[in-house]
């Protein structure tokens, strides 16, 4: 029996078990609209922008690990879902991004609201489609969600024209995928990981430096298992959160630029280091010739051309990080002697710990630690971008991965609310809080029509400092207190409260330390969205801080 | 820095060669020659890329080119044993004093002229680099209008044993 695609791709969508999607109609997907209208599953989520939607589908993915969908129509619809999949490029996320198109005849000639949204998301997606024949519909999706989903994670694109929704024919879809071309590593080279167990039982001074490959593998539970075996302390980096809990006494929280001292300091004193799922980011190594000068470098990941791309790796090994460890833990015959290792660590910790003022005036370090404590270390924490972001890294502990979404790679401005929507869909049991500061929550406010009509109830902790926080820092720092245009006047426009309210959500204002708990627990408990604005100190620094092109011993705020 | 030479075998779909150059030049990667047409597989393209880079930064391209979703396989040439072939077409300034000279030259060497201008000749030649550039620095105390070249193709020398 003939169909037409826009069926094709709806059953398409079903055999893949997608559950949500996030999106935005317009006249290129009218006809994909129209079977939506029909049905319950996959449920649709409609945001106000397609930068939300986008972000949406990014934080169900991350939340949930399974492959986020969006939809937006051609033109302005698909460039505006633009930032969304970049950010998902950047962090490696499973996502499948719709775009409608003008007719296939149409195509190339200015049409109204077309846009050459396969050339402009060229470099942004993990590979993008366009569909020229409705015949070729079924096995593209089948196509787009595998490549999604495996190997290194990331966004595919499908443009679809408009006539192609409407043109018909028999649906067959595929039960096997086979890109000849596309053939991802899972299991590491025995060989290596061989050499990677016998350098880690000689070695007196290891870190295990854990990233965002450890939680896409699921690798959580091998990465504790051999920290703890073998006695080896733990610093995750901004995306690997999660993935070693921070309240274990092995754990050195995170690393680099706003990591800790004794995470910083560990790297640079280490003998080996044990990369697992991580790139070696310039946020994390500072000064590239002076990274870890006295370590051998062992490199697990799953893409080969991060492996002795920015440092010079001793050991590689590629594969997906849960198969490797799962095999280093069997190969494993003895624990390298690390006492005196974890003592001179204790010292460091004790020495130099994660400090701020405390006053009676009201900080945002203060408030992310209410914040774990209201929610019990158990809640789903997303954030904005820059100071917001940092102080949700450093000052609430997280336990279990995929509790921490925050846009790594690129540093997207409103991602943190669309991406709590996201996670709040795919975890409605959980309590998801949004950390925003004052100039990251505009970006995409109108998302709270999306929360509030969704009843989906996220919370939002505006860490309100009525400047670009992280901006204004680095121009006291290395400009001379010269605020250029980063004065946002928060603090008088917009009235955050007023603005829920407009939208139906509950609005609070908290401008004294001892109004903070009882602000969040109410919150908490509120059934519907609320949103927070908790007015704090103007002009707080994250602290410590590696500058930039110094090592990272070398931290304004550390020991040297 | 030196040359190197790659030869990627692709599919032969919409937006292949867009895919590669976008890489090249998003990641600051220089490419020199690039010649690219099917193979004896219609579904399969060839690309023959001469790149302009240090060993690390090659590395780094291998990598990234085998991560493209559509790239089949890449081969560094530049180890291996190979043939190269480039046709060059060359616009020569010919006066009335000069024409026979420059048609004993041409002779000399296995140069065709394919074309015959009032004060221009054109002159086609095939053959490796060195052939190609020994006929450029033959040809070029008369004066060279125009150059317009393919780009270098490759095959790998047969196994002889």
């Amino acid at each position: 029996m003939k169909i037409t695609g826009a069926e094709i791709l709806l059953e398409s969508l079903k055999r893949e078990k997608v559950k949500v999607i996030f999106g935005y109609p317009g006249g290129s997907v009218l006809p994909f609209f129209d079977k939506l209208y029909d049905v319950k599953e996959p449920r649709f989520i409609l945001t106000r922008h397609e930068q939300g939607a986008a972000h949406a589908a990014d934080g169900y993915a991350r939340a949930t690990g399974e492959v986020g969908v969006c939809l937006a129509t051609s033109g302005p619809g698909a460039t505006n879902l633009v930032t969304g999949i970049a950010t998902a490029y950047m962090d490696s996320v499973p996502m499948v991004a719709l775009t409608g198109q003008v007719k296939t005849h149409l195509i190339g000639n200015d049409a109204f609201q077309e846009a050459d949204v396969t050339g402009i998301t060229r470099p942004i997606t993990k590979h993008n489609f366009l569909v020229k024949d409705v015949r070729e519909l079924a096995q593209t999706v089948k196509e787009a969600f595998h490549i999604a989903r495996t190997g290194r994670p990331g966004p595919v694109l499908i443009d679809l024209p408009v006539d192609i929704q409407i043109a018909s024919c028999e649906f067959h879809y595929p039960t096997k995928v086979d890109i000849r071309s596309y053939r991802p590593t899972f299991e590491g080279h025995k060989g290596q990981v061989k050499r990677i167990a016998r350098a880690i039982e000689k070695a007196k001074r290891p870190v295990l430096y854990a990233g965002g490959g450890v939680v896409i593998s699921g690798a959580a539970p091998e990465l504790t298992e051999l920290a703890k075996k073998m006695h080896i302390p733990v610093t995750v980096t901004l995306m690997g959160m999660g993935a070693f809990p921070d309240t274990h006494e092995l754990s050195l929280g995170m690393l680099g630029m706003h990591g800790t001292v004794y995470a910083n300091h560990a790297v640079q004193e280490s003998d080996l280091i044990i990369a697992v799922g991580a790139r070696f980011d310039d946020r994390v190594t500072g000064k590239l010739d002076e990274f870890a000068p006295h370590a051998k470098i062992i490199h697990i990941d799953v893409d080969p051309s991060s492996v002795s791309k920015n440092v010079d790796v001793d050991i590689p090994c590629i594969g997906e990080a849960k198969q490797v460890l799962k095999e280093l833990l069997k190969m494993l015959r003895k624990e390298p002697d690390t006492s005196a290792w974890l003592k001179k660590i204790k010292f460091w910790k004790e020495k130099a710990p994660l400090k701020y003022k405390i006053d009676d005036k009201l900080r945002p370090q203060y408030v992310m630690e209410e914040i774990y404590a209201a929610t019990g270390g158990d809640a789903i924490i997303t954030t904005e971008v820059g100071q917001n972001q940092m102080w949700a890294a450093q000052y609430y502990q997280y336990t279990k991965p995929r509790t921490f979404l925050t846009s790594g790679g690129l540093g997207t401005m409103g991602y943190g609310f669309p991406a709590a929507i996201g996670a709040k869909v795919g975890k409605p049991d959980k309590t998801v809080f949004d950390i925003a500061g004052d100039g990251s929550i505009q970006m995409n406010i109108q998302e709270l029509a999306t929360a509030v009509l969704g009843k989906i109830h996220v919370k939002i902790a505006i860490l309100n400092n009525c400047y670009l926080g992280m901006v204004r820092q680095w121009q006291e720092l290395f400009y001379k207190k010269r605020y250029s245009h980063t004065h946002l006047n928060t603090c008088n426009c917009p009235d955050f409260v007023k603005v829920a309210e407009g939208y139906g959500a509950v609005g609070m204002r908290v401008t004294k330390k001892k109004d903070v708990r009882k602000a969040i627990e109410k919150a908490i408990k509120t059934p519907n969205t609320v949103l927070i604005d908790f007015v704090v100190e103007e002009e707080e620094n994250v602290m410590p801080m590696v500058p930039a092109g110094k090592a990272i011993d070398r931290m304004i705020g550390g020991m040297a | 820095m030196q040359k190197f030479i790659l030869s990627v075998l692709v599919e032969n779909k919409f937006g292949v060669l867009a895919r590669i150059v976008g890489l090249f030049s998003a990641r600051g990667f220089n490419i020199d020659s690039l010649a690219v047409a099917e193979t004896e597989d219609p579904c399969v393209s060839r690309m023959t890329m001469v790149v302009d880079a240090d060993e690390k930064t090659l590395e780094q391209i291998k990598k990234q080119l085998n991560k493209l979703i559509d790239v089949i396989k890449v081969i560094d040439l530049t180890e291996k044993e190979y043939l190269d072939r480039e046709l060059v077409l060359i616009r020569v300034k010919i006066d009335s004093k000069t024409r026979d000279r420059v048609i004993q030259v041409i002779e000399t060497l296995s140069a065709k002229v394919v074309d015959v201008g009032r004060d221009s000749l054109a002159v086609e030649e095939v053959g490796d680099s060195k052939k190609i550039n020994a006929t450029l620095e033959l040809l070029r105390p008369f004066g060279i209008m125009e150059i317009v070249r393919t780009g270098k193709i490759v095959i790998q020398a047969g196994k002889k044993e």
